[in-house]
């Protein structure tokens, strides 16, 4: 089967998850995934191709993808920054650091910068309550965020894609 | 302050230990596994779990060797075992610490359970946003097959496990075992009614348990030095150690394992450092956002499942949120209803207009155009959703409130009466949108 919008290499990614479910449904969420990673959100024709391969219909993908938090159903910036609010992460300064973000990207949440660079996203709690404020920039945690950190974690993907102040393992002990 | 045997983050607590395969054996790992496929029976081992009074560290506290024993054993056709890594509830932040530092515990007790119920397959259903960590678990369980400690006739036994993991995409929801089921169904993640339970009608409709990530590593320590070593850690029925999270304006928030049963005085003053800037003392949240708000009263409550709830609350998740003399209370309720009602999956009606309808009025309150009846309408909506939905999300979602209304209804008052936050927190807020 050909599939529209779907590449080859996605395709057969998604194939390749079939033997670890006894039925194809089961690979919905990962073939959501599989296409968000290579596409950067879930289009509706792709969509409609994921359903093909699944044997289910369009609304099936679309009720899923659209429960899901994380699914993009719209293209984001090629940052995407998900700042944390609740509780523990608002006892710690979220409000200041969302405040200072907006300011420093000259967007609210929910937007992305006229270059596409970066979107900004407000999210509820990402389990790193003990190291707040923080935020999660595509894959990678930021945590103890200072409006100076955040200044040269945003230089840092401007220049060079990444950055060295993203957590990685979980830090032991942990230090502001 | 008093030093206590660590039994689950001991090894990541090694200098140089990085959680591999590796490492993990270096330090005994995989010895329970060995001597359960080479001389346990599954009922031996079921038997073992019972007795050390291992109780689920996921939020209920539910007896993992009873829900292990409550899988049908002649039963025909696939069982499941899937292991839950959706670490959501807010405050909490100890299993991405087992994970990220040491995966192969989290395996092993995967592999010591499934051999117990009988299960040839599992899922670790990880939240979305654990890139790292589902990353982590996947090399090592890569490394678990090549080493042939999963996979077909596991150390020669006759023993065949698959393990892979699934990821999550951001639900808070799907925490709740049936909801986790749901989703990895490949739909949304929406709580069944139950009974059936998970024990006969799980996953894909088969027996299948559910265990958290602390549960799970737990298990090959009671296997290696037995229940009576396990149950004799902890207070009354509330055996062995538990990862805190501790957060807020603590001196040194961070995760703490501890034996069951110190006090709360104990993990935030001694522990935890106490509090930032010898501010006092004003709320704690002892189990996760659904549980209900302890005050500086409560301090020498013990940190069981038992205590905890004989004091009103619960230990939950093992969240420990602790709040200062200058936290908004009225805020804090908000912040959370926020949280619940974004989180809700919209199955039951009294949760999900529930939650819509407690938001606005708290955030009415929060801003200072709250009415006096309100407090009323808060607590007769919240009564009318207690009990009332399919999961315990309904109840979670307005314990926040009842608790916050019951120790400082006062601070609700004041709001109203002076027509604004008295802590101004609604003006912070509004310079930060």
């Amino acid at each position: 089967m050909k599939m529209r919008v779907l590449s080859d290499q996605t395709k057969s990614c998604i194939e390749a998850e079939f033997p670890k479910y006894p039925d194809k449904r089961s690979v919905l969420l990962p073939a959501l995934w599989i296409e968000q990673t290579a596409s950067g959100y879930l289009s509706e024709q792709a969509m409609i191709d994921i359903s093909e391969l699944l044997d289910l219909t369009p609304v099936q993908v679309y009720d899923v993808a659209t429960f899901y938090y994380m699914y993009n159903l719209k293209p984001v910036g090629r940052f995407h920054i998900q700042i944390c609010k609740t509780l523990s992460c608002g006892l710690s300064g979220a409000n200041t650091l969302i405040a200072y973000m907006q300011k420093k990207l000259e967007i609210h949440a929910g937007e992305k910068t006229p270059d596409g660079l970066f979107s900004l996203k407000l999210v509820e709690c990402l389990a790193a309550c003990g190291s707040g404020p923080m935020m999660q920039i595509n894959e990678d945690y930021y945590e103890h965020l200072t409006n100076q950190k955040v200044d040269q974690i945003l230089d840092d993907l401007k220049r060079v894609g990444k950055s060295s102040l993203a957590t990685g393992r979980f830090r032991l002990p942990m230090v502001g | 302050m008093p030093v206590y045997e660590k039994i689950l983050l001991k090894n990541m607590e090694q200098p140089g230990y990085t959680g591999s395969l590796t490492d993990y054996t270096r330090a005994g790992g995989y010895s329970a596994l060995e001597k359960v496929l080479k001389g346990m029976s599954p009922q031996d081992v079921i038997e073992t779990i019972k007795k050390s009074g291992l109780r689920g560290r996921g939020g209920a506290g539910f007896p993992t060797g009873v829900k292990w024993g409550f899988i049908p054993k002649d039963h025909p056709g696939p069982k499941y075992l899937c292991c839950n890594a959706d670490e959501s509830e807010p405050g909490t932040f100890k299993d991405r610490q087992l994970i990220e530092n040491d995966p192969h515990p989290i395996l092993e007790g995967i592999a010591i359970a499934c051999f117990a119920i009988g299960a040839q397959t599992a899922y670790i259903y990880i939240r979305g946003e654990f890139f790292l960590g589902a990353k982590i678990l996947n090399q090592a369980i890569a490394e678990a097959y090549r080493a042939g400690f999963l996979g077909t006739d596991i150390m020669a036994s006759g023993f065949n496990l698959n393990v892979s993991v699934h990821r999550g995409a951001g639900a808070y929801i799907c925490g709740e075992e049936t909801a986790l089921l749901e989703s990895i169904e490949g739909k949304r993640g929406k709580p069944r009614s139950k009974p059936p339970f998970p024990a006969t009608h799980g996953l894909y409709q088969k027996p299948t348990v559910v265990n958290n990530v602390e549960t799970l590593s737990n298990v090959p320590h009671i296997i290696n030095k037995g229940h009576e070593w396990f149950a004799a850690i902890g207070n009354g029925k509330s055996t062995g150690t538990r990862i805190f999270s501790v957060s807020g304006p603590v001196n040194q928030p961070g995760n703490y394992e501890v034996p069951l049963g110190i006090t709360f005085r104990e993990m935030i003053y001694e522990h935890a450092g106490g509090m930032r800037g010898d501010k006092k003392l004003k709320a704690i949240i002892p189990g996760g956002a659904s549980a209900s708000f302890f005050t500086s009263e409560h301090l020498d409550v013990r940190m069981d499942f038992e205590s905890v709830a004989a004091a009103g609350s619960m230990l939950g998740s093992g969240a420990v949120t602790v709040m200062n003399e200058d936290t908004c209370m009225v805020w804090a309720a908000m912040n959370l209803l926020e949280f619940f009602h974004h989180e809700s999956c919209g199955k039951c009606t009294p949760c999900r207009e529930g939650s819509a309808w407690l938001l606005q009025i708290l955030t009415r309150i929060e801003h200072g155009e709250g009415r006096l009846e309100d407090l009323k309408t808060l607590e007769s909506l919240s009564h009318k959703i207690e009990g009332m939905t399919v999961c315990a999300f309904g109840d979670a979602e307005v314990a926040p409130i009842l608790s916050t209304l019951k120790h400082f209804r006062a601070e609700y008052e004041a709001h109203i009466e002076e027509r604004r936050c008295p802590f101004r927190t609604s003006v912070a807020l509004a310079m930060a949108q």
